[in-house]
């Protein structure tokens, strides 16, 4: 039988405010256990929250950057439940009445083809603390500085069809935070991370099979490795006669395989209700129009300019506005050099090359955007051929100068174009190779053309790279046919 | 000494006639003398008292007293008052030493004014006669086999018996006014958002509400300066400006338009209380008010929907009472569940138990909107009908309880307590203020007239409030108890 699968995923961003979403605690990431909790984080007897105007204009901008309807009205809700590492024993968010409506996300996938994944709502809410379970001695160690950090979970309809839908579904939202610089998009520290909803049904098939959800998915790899995990089993246990049960599983990355967690029958029932401290959120078209225009432009607008305004093929433009440090980068470089086919090149090229052996992120290329351009420029303007370009790249990758022109003057790798001097080095090289003269004179003249590689690479060595190509090409046909 | 009022006290520091030293000495002294026998005090903080007093004194010396400097009252043990024991009323809290001040502590501090310590109260604020507390049951001055009323019912009997000139207290359901009427003192529950909920150890935040109780409405009008206003720390708190409110309390009340809500005076309202509050408004008819009767038709709803909404928040607000970061903590917990079940099931009381019950229940899945969205709607026809009318009247009148103080032990199931709160509760609900004066006795035993205004409507209680004091003695009368004991 053939199988669909179906996908939703629910993604948590932590927002980047400096004080948590309902105290004055700072929400700095790494600090020693317990100092970055008030009162209002350790639930003490008395205190009140007090909702950090930050998040609610980042959670909005967000839903203004998914085209979602933003409601007048929302309103924070009660999630009742017992942990430890929750000190008011219930956490604060939005149940009925989200701050950010329904809106839609647009992914690339690998053949370059777009879809389009309906958001079903984003909402509000606190972090709790972490349970520490190591170095206690079997005991469990509490520590609350993450406690109160806000959260935006961002709830997809159950669009995807595949492992890779998924993926593209989540990098477009890591992609739009980031952007936005809501979200510092650090997965590793857990600044997002996802719940994974995953079913199959027989293709054709209208109505959902029984889904799993798969909790805490930390890594674009994960995500994928944990759905095809899923969606094996979920076919093999069907295939065999068996049922997939509505459940709560955890993905581990040590094994490669989901487990069963809890099933729905033990689920907690979490008694929402109104937060009577909290007052409802009401904005006012004016706040919605004044966020807009504050808006910076967003992947797919960026994707759009990159292909329609600078002509790149839309793997390019893809790859190029995936993150905003990427698309700035890349479009200093076509500024400075004024070609985008080229910069795009460049930066897909030799700089991604160099920054993922080095595992350095594009903010921390020791090429800077400026130095590219200018690089691009010289051999643009024919000063440097592509063979001394790549010379350049490498030592101003390695510190030694500060631009290309200095490195170019420094290393003497101005390209030489006076044919005088191009047909000396040529007549020099015809002299030294009498044998290579007369195997070519001796070949058959579809063959001739293959032979004259040998000469080039004889007349850019006497040049030491710095030669015109183009000319010492057509120059050595001339003066090799001349001979025949 | 302990018989004169905030403003007769103020006036007596301010002319050097007593320092605040002395004051203070003298009602911890009555506090050693008397308290034995009340048990209207969990904690007194002599000590801190007696250096804030120092401080107050050297303050009027230096010409920097307000007001209020130098004045000693008492604080509900729902306050969190920093570095002291505050535990309301419970076990759970009984080693809770809270590490902060409440806004209205803040603000009260900031007067100069001294606190005595903390009064006895029901536990976390659940009951109407201060049985419930883990402290044991406090005594009312006027007789010492009847109830105080509660959850405020320490304040109300020290301030009763001359052990503190003043108090502080929350209302959630009537538990400022009801044991102001059974202590035969003034208390005020101002509107909903009119005073800083910050650091008031929540029962049901949407009703909660702290406010004075003295021995005048003047004294109340002075406490509320104090402590209403605006609070960035607490969102349902309201940006308002906030009058004097001495100012107003000698206005004339002529064409003032009294309203008598008909549900007010139906069966089991005792005929002594009911005698008593339409002789206060005869009283009120010849200060020049006109009286008519009015009608809140959703009254008999106002005590199941607040036994909906209040266990429902408090459900919630008290689940931070789990054993791990502070409270009680049962014995070595074998597990996580033994740890959150014992100390829970240990730390609290039953009633407290009680209302958990009745609030998780209400707000499981498959009840919710049968309770609570009912009660909610309920809740906003409630308000409605005080809305409509003040539309033509400028304050209610009724009893504040349906009898005075009943004896000790005498309630025994639950719902005949909830019953007491019947002219209290809906006040709440709407979020309305609310003022109980002494209007006289029944068998010995205070009773207590209520009057309601519309939302911050305070001044306008103070006033009408403050013309009956002068011109009855109600609220001059002191228990024998008072000067038998000091």
């Amino acid at each position: 039988m053939q199988w669909e699968t179906v996908i939703g995923l629910e993604v948590h961003v932590q927002l980047a405010t400096r004080s948590k979403i309902f105290s004055g605690a700072s929400t700095a990431f790494g600090a020693e256990p317990n100092t970055q909790a008030c009162a209002v984080d350790l639930g003490l007897p008395g205190v009140l929250p007090v909702l950090n105007e930050q998040a609610v204009a980042m959670a909005v901008q967000f839903g203004l950057a998914v085209h979602a309807d933003i409601p007048e009205v929302s309103v924070f809700d009660r999630k009742n439940y017992f942990y430890p590492d929750l000190p008011k024993g219930y956490q604060t968010s939005q149940m009925y009445h989200p701050i950010v409506g329904a809106g839609d996300v647009e992914i690339t996938l690998d053949d370059e083809s777009t879809k389009r994944i309906r958001i079903h709502h984003a909402h509000l809410e606190e972090d709790a603390g972490k349970s520490l379970h190591e170095d206690f001695h079997g005991m469990t160690g509490i520590d609350l500085n993450r406690a109160g950090t806000p959260l935006l979970e961002i709830v997809s309809e159950p669009d995807m069809r595949s492992a890779k839908e998924a993926a593209a579904y989540l990098k477009a939202i890591h992609s739009i935070v980031t952007y936005l610089g809501i979200s510092d998009g650090n997965m590793a520290e857990g600044s997002m991370r996802c719940d994974v909803n995953v079913s199959v049904r027989p293709k054709g098939q209208e109505a959902f099979g029984t889904r799993a959800e798969i909790k805490n998915v930390n890594s674009f790899r994960f995500v994928e490795r944990a759905i095809a995990y899923e969606v094996e089993r979920q076919i093999e246990l069907i295939e065999d006669g068996g049922k997939v049960v509505q459940e709560t599983r955890l993905f581990d990355p040590e094994r490669d395989e989901t487990r069963s967690m809890r099933t729905k029958e033990e689920a907690n029932d979490y008694r929402y209700f109104p937060c009577p401290d909290l007052l409802p959120v009401v904005l006012d078209q004016a706040y919605l129009d004044h966020l807009r225009s504050q808006l910076p432009e967003l992947p797919a607008d960026k994707r759009a300019r990159f292909q329609n305004e600078l002509g790149l093929s839309v793997y390019d433009a893809h790859v190029l506005s995936a993150s905003r440090e990427m698309a700035e980068f890349f479009e200093e470089v076509q500024q400075v050099c004024g070609d985008a086919k080229q910069a795009a090149n460049w930066v897909q090229g030799e700089l991604s090359g160099a920054l993922n052996r080095e595992n350095l992120s594009i903010q921390n290329s020791p090429v800077s955007a400026k130095q590219l351009g200018e690089l691009i420029s010289r051999v643009l303007d024919d000063t440097i051929n592509g063979k001394a370009a790549k010379q350049v790249f490498q030592a101003l990758w390695n510190g030694q100068g500060d631009s290309a022109d200095a490195v170019i003057d420094a290393k003497g790798l101005k390209q030489v174009t006076d044919t005088g001097a191009i047909e000396a080095m040529i007549d020099q090289v015809i002299a030294e190779s009498p044998a290579q003269v007369a195997q070519y004179r001796d070949s058959e003249p579809e063959k001739r053309g293959k032979m004259i590689g040998y000469f080039v690479g004889q007349v850019m060595k006497a040049s030491r790279g710095t030669a015109n190509p183009q000319q010492v090409n057509g120059l050595l046909k001339e003066k090799l046919d001349a001979l025949l | 000494m302990h018989d004169k009022t905030v403003t007769q006290l103020a006036a007596a520091l301010k002319s050097g006639e007593l320092s605040s030293r002395e004051l203070t000495s003298h009602f911890l002294q009555r506090i050693e003398q008397a308290d034995g026998t009340l048990n209207s005090f969990i904690t007194v903080t002599a000590e801190q008292a007696l250096d804030q007093a120092e401080a107050a004194d050297n303050a009027r010396a230096a010409g920097k007293a307000g007001k209020l400097t130098g004045i000693p009252f008492a604080l509900k043990d729902i306050f969190c008052t920093q570095g002291v024991k505050t535990s309301c009323g419970s076990k759970m809290l009984d080693n809770f030493i809270a590490p902060y001040n409440a806004t209205v502590v803040e603000k009260l501090n900031a007067a100069g004014t001294i606190s005595l310590g903390k009064t006895n109260m029901d536990e976390f604020a659940m009951g109407s006669s201060n049985e419930n507390s883990y402290f044991g049951a406090v005594k009312n001055p006027w007789d010492l086999t009847a109830v105080p009323g509660g959850s405020s019912g320490g304040s109300a009997a020290a301030v009763a018996a001359g052990l503190v000139p003043a108090a502080m207290g929350t209302d959630t359901g009537g538990s400022i006014r009801q044991p102001a009427a059974f202590c035969g003192i003034t208390g005020l529950k101002p509107t909903y958002g009119r005073v800083s909920r910050y650091g008031i150890i929540a029962y049901a935040s949407s009703l909660d509400q702290a406010g004075p109780m003295a021995k005048s409405a003047e004294d109340c009008a002075h406490l509320l300066n104090v402590i209403a206003g605006h609070d960035v720390r607490d969102s349902t708190s309201v940006a308002r400006g906030v009058p004097d409110y001495t100012e107003t309390l000698n206005a004339p009340l002529s064409g003032l338009k009294i309203g008598l809500p008909k549900e007010y005076f139906g069966d089991g309202l005792d005929a002594d209380v009911e005698k008593a509050v339409r002789e206060a408004v005869k009283v009120y008819e010849s200060l020049g008010a006109t009286v008519r009767e009015v009608s809140l038709p959703h009254t008999h709803y106002a005590i199941p929907a607040y036994y909906v909404i209040a266990p429902a928040e408090a459900s919630s607000n008290l689940s931070r009472y789990d054993g791990v970061r502070f409270g009680h903590r049962c014995d070595a917990p074998a597990d996580l569940i033994d740890l959150y079940t014992r100390s829970r099931a240990e730390g609290f009381g039953d009633e407290v138990k009680r209302r958990i019950l009745i609030g998780t229940h209400t707000l499981s899945e498959g009840f919710f909107d049968a309770y609570y969205t009912k009660a909610q709607k309920v809740r906003r026809l409630i308000r409605q009908d005080f809305l409509d009318a003040f539309e033509d009247v400028d304050v209610l009148m009724g009893p504040a309880s349906p009898t005075p103080a009943f004896d000790l032990g005498a309630k025994k199931d639950p719902v005949s307590m909830y019953l007491q709160d019947i002219y209290t509760i809906a006040v709440n609900l709407a979020g309305i203020p609310g003022i109980s004066v002494p209007a006289g006795f029944s068998n010995g035993r205070p009773v207590g007239l209520q009057i309601l205004g519309t939302h911050f409507a305070e001044a306008q209680l103070l006033n009408v409030a403050h013309q009956f004091q002068q011109a009855t003695d109600w609220h001059l009368q002191r228990p024998a108890f008072a000067e038998e004991n000091a």
